[in-house]
């Protein structure tokens, strides 16, 4: 009975913490690998093509992404995907080896 | 991107100024040309940033951390920042064994590979290599401003662009509209060149933001902001034609918001100089006092810049012969003189906000009101004019769905007062009036961030005297290959031309003075219309491991309606009448910029102007105007040594073909001039001595060939004879010039 409980209990705090999760956020900052000036343009150009993004700016030097999208039209995760897409590993999402190989040897971040 | 919206202005400073305790700086390659997307980062730390368009960076200052900067290609350079300071970095190309130098200071001018117009930005240390000292004289190392010689008795340089005189080229300050109406002539002379931080160039259309005036091209000047001014400065020059000018400015921070700038300039022009003995002094006696107050507010928190600024001006200018004595001969025929007296007042204020958490949205609000007021006389000739202006612009800046698709929009509203008074032969009246243009506009533009971009832009205005009209502006720009750029412009412009004011240098002359109106709207005359038309291409290329770049510029202007100045139809008169015909400018430019070594750049040019304009007696080519001009100029900086010490070296050279001169068939033999003038070259100089980043001194000389106009005034022996004219000028009047100074930097 006391196992139930707990279980219970513990299931409504992880569904707590997944509605909170979904609830996406107009301005988010995302982990993402490159190198240079040209994963740069490629990190941007793959965000923003993402429909519902409004503006992108990826720091080298920090390894992040800071999207502001429109929480209706899209969320951080379909921007995850579209980056990885591109090649290049996201906090939570992985590029294809193919992805990867595909980049320019400068790209070639450590993975 | 366009940077004509006070936001954008406005934003670049807000981040350069997030705290008191920030590094900034400049990553530039060998060549001086800015690196994009370098990275500076503290090795240690987490923070770091790219460079933007400009190669600029900003970062926060944090302590006993050295910064990294890398790039690919290039070396990689660290150092130890200092608080508050500016950097200027250069990187080298990884092949070569070099030293990165530092240097604290910027110097060039540099045009974007990205932008949508055909613009580029001199920064102050371009406009150290001018001789002196006010922002008309600032134009004479760049090839694609023209600056010509006006008259034989105020000295004044005009400039020129695509052919084109300065009423049809947008000249504002800080975004707002500044030399135009009745400082149509003198303006640029009032803006002292210590003042400026930099001015950003348009060929071309250029935006719709500023209004609907501009036709050949667009000037923005930049003025020092406060909060990024340095403590004290000071500026001392003379020069062997009895010039002095002194600058000084201080700049005070009442906290990390509020700070101030005091900027005082005066000058004296003593000494009668009449080196072509013909009885006139070369360039007029006089003083200025120039006045400048601003304060800039920053509140990075909440978004917030704001300027505030109050300037005061009172110039006064004696011209004429040696001997004229303004107490005694103003008014008589007995010696031919004139006195030119100007004071202006600017009060002006800036309202930037950013939107929280909204970095692509902002709005901006600019007002200003302007005094203008010239009291003249010219031998027997009056001119009094009195201006009073408001300007206001309301600009939002927003995007459509994303970055790619940016808007900016609003509305502005102008008002002229205008009391003018001419006393000429012909015309004797007071010409009073008052305009006043309500205006909307919208520019969209569209970067896929890789190889194309477009601008449209359309205002509406109402205007009192011109009714409603449209102003469309269209600017392309493809990279068709690596380091290419094709742009394309065009664009519509319109104005209502101040015949007197524009045409000042025409009341030292004994000419009859005529407007043939047709009943229009200002002097009985229609306002001019011109459209534009720009084609240009840029090749960044690497010779023998050195970097350069090649540009061809086409422009074409074809005026609807021109108020035409006929000085041709007979020597004794000048005409004033709506264009019946064409009239066209035509323009085309060769530059080509190259490092033939370390620290030696290369610059020239060659310019062809085809300007034409049926007058009453036929088609004619422009007057006063060569048809093809040469332009070189070397820059040589020695190695910086540890303490900041080096020298620089800068040479230009001017070569002018053969110019026009309205006709002369009416004047007594004795005074008949050829029809053209003969072509020649013009030398400038300058050595700069960097003792340290904080004292340098300077010497140079203007136009060291020594070349001057035979005879620059007509009947200069017989000022109240009928052939009397000193607007007849296509060369310098008074020759060789040398001058000194220095700068004290704290």
């Amino acid at each position: 009975m006391k196992k139930l409980f707990l279980t219970l209990g513990l299931f409504l705090v992880t569904n707590a913490a997944i509605v909170a999760q979904e609830k996406e956020q107009p301005k988010q900052v995302i982990g993402v690998k490159g190198v240079c000036e040209m994963c740069k343009k490629r990190i941007e150009k793959a965000a923003l093509d993402v429909k519902g993004v409004r503006s992108v700016d990826w720091s080298i030097a920090d390894q992040q992404l800071t999207v502001y999208l429109n929480p209706k039209k899209t969320t951080g995760k379909e921007v995850q995907e579209a980056v990885a897409l591109a090649g290049h590993d996201t906090e939570s999402v992985k590029a294809t080896d193919e992805a990867y190989n595909n980049l320019h040897g400068c790209c070639k971040y450590e993975r | 991107m366009i940077k004509h919206l006070v936001t954008l202005a406005v934003l670049t400073v807000g981040t350069s100024l997030y705290a008191q305790q920030t590094i900034t700086g400049q990553i530039v390659d060998e060549t001086h040309t800015p690196i994009i997307g370098a990275s500076v980062f503290y090795a240690n730390q987490s923070i770091g940033v790219a460079t933007d368009a400009q190669g600029k960076f900003t970062l926060p200052y944090v302590e006993k951390e050295s910064l990294t900067i890398s790039y690919i290609g290039y070396k990689t350079q660290s150092l130890t920042p200092q608080v508050g300071q500016s950097y200027h970095l250069v990187l080298q190309p990884e092949e070569s064994l070099d030293e990165v130098i530092i240097q604290t200071k910027q110097r060039n001018t540099t045009r974007s590979i990205k932008g949508t117009t055909n613009s580029f930005t001199m920064n102050s240390g371009e406009l150290l290599k001018a001789a002196c000292c006010n922002i008309s004289e600032a134009f004479e190392t760049n090839p694609s401003i023209d600056v010509n010689y006006t008259d034989a008795i105020t000295g004044t340089k005009q400039i020129k662009m695509l052919g084109l005189t300065s009423p049809y080229i947008l000249i504002a300050e800080e975004n707002i509209p500044s030399v135009r109406g009745a400082s149509q002539i003198y303006g640029l002379t009032f803006t002292p060149g210590t003042w400026v931080e930099s001015i950003q160039v348009t060929k071309g259309a250029g935006t719709v933001i500023n209004g609907y005036e501009s036709i050949s091209g667009q000037l923005n000047t930049e003025l020092i902001k406060p909060a990024t001014d340095r403590p004290f400065f000071l500026n001392l020059y003379g020069s062997t034609d009895e010039r002095f000018e002194a600058n000084v400015h201080g700049n005070y921070r009442l906290n990390d918001k509020w700070s101030s700038s005091l900027f005082i300039h005066g000058n004296l022009r003593t000494g009668d100089h009449d080196k072509n003995h013909d009885g006139f002094l070369d360039m007029p006696k006089g003083e200025q006092i120039n006045v400048m107050n601003r304060w800039q507010y920053i509140n990075p928190e909440k978004g917030v810049v704001s300027f505030i600024t109050a300037r005061y001006m009172k110039d006064n200018k004696v011209a004429g012969q040696v001997d004229f004595d303004k107490k005694k001969d103003k008014g008589s025929t007995v010696l031919w003189g004139s006195e030119i007296h100007t004071e202006k007042i600017d009060l002006s204020t800036k309202l930037g906000y950013v939107f929280p958490d909204l970095p692509f949205q902002s709005a901006g609000l600019q007002v200003a009101y302007n005094y203008h007021k010239q009291d003249s006389y010219f031998g027997l000739n009056l001119y009094d004019i009195k201006q009073n202006s408001l300007y206001s612009n309301l600009v939002f800046n927003s995007i459509i769905n994303n970055t790619l698709h940016k808007f900016t929009t609003g509305i502005s509203f102008t008002l002229d007062q205008y009391t003018e008074q001419v006393f000429v032969p012909g015309i004797d009246g007071n010409f009073n009036r008052t305009d006043n243009a309500l205006g909307a506009f919208y520019e969209y533009t569209y970067d896929n961030t890789t190889d194309f971009s477009v601008v449209a832009g359309m205002r509406m205005d109402y205007h009192n005297r011109m009714g409603l009209f449209a102003t469309p502006r269209l600017h392309l720009r493809y990279n068709p290959w690596e380091n290419g750029v094709l742009r394309a412009s065009v664009g519509r412009g319109k104005r209502l031309a101040n015949v007197f004011a524009e045409n000042q240098i025409f009341f030292a002359t004994n000419r009859y003075f005529q407007i043939e109106g047709n009943n229009g709207k200002i002097y009985d005359l229609d306002p001019e219309i011109a459209w534009n038309y720009g084609l240009s291409f840029t090749q960044n290329f690497h010779l023998i491991g050195r970097k350069g770049d090649v540009t061809l510029d086409f422009y074409r202007t074809d005026f609807e309606n021109q108020i035409v100045v006929d000085a041709d139809y007979d020597a004794h008169q000048l005409l004033f009448y709506n264009l019946d015909g064409k009239s066209y400018a035509n323009s085309f430019q060769l530059e080509v910029n190259y490092n033939l070594a370390r620290n030696l750049n290369f610059r020239s040019a060659y310019k062809y102007y085809d300007i034409a304009t049926d007058q009453k007696t036929g088609k004619f080519e422009k007057a006063y105007q060569p048809k093809h001009r040469f332009f070189a100029n070397l820059e040589f900086t020695t190695n910086e040594q540890d303490n900041g010490a080096h020298w620089k070296f800068d040479f230009t050279y001017n070569w002018l073909g053969k110019q026009r001169i309205t006709s002369t068939a009416a004047y007594t033999t004795a005074n008949q001039m050829k029809s053209a003038s003969n072509p020649y070259s013009l030398m400038n100089f300058q050595i700069t001595k960097v003792c340290s980043p904080r004292f340098e001194f300077y010497v140079g000389g203007e136009n060291i060939g020594n070349y001057k106009q035979r005879n620059p005034i007509v009947s200069a022996s017989n000022p109240f004879a009928t052939d009397f004219d000193t607007s007849m000028v296509y060369a310098p009047i008074a020759g060789s010039m040398y001058y000194a100074g220095l700068r004290l930097k704290l």
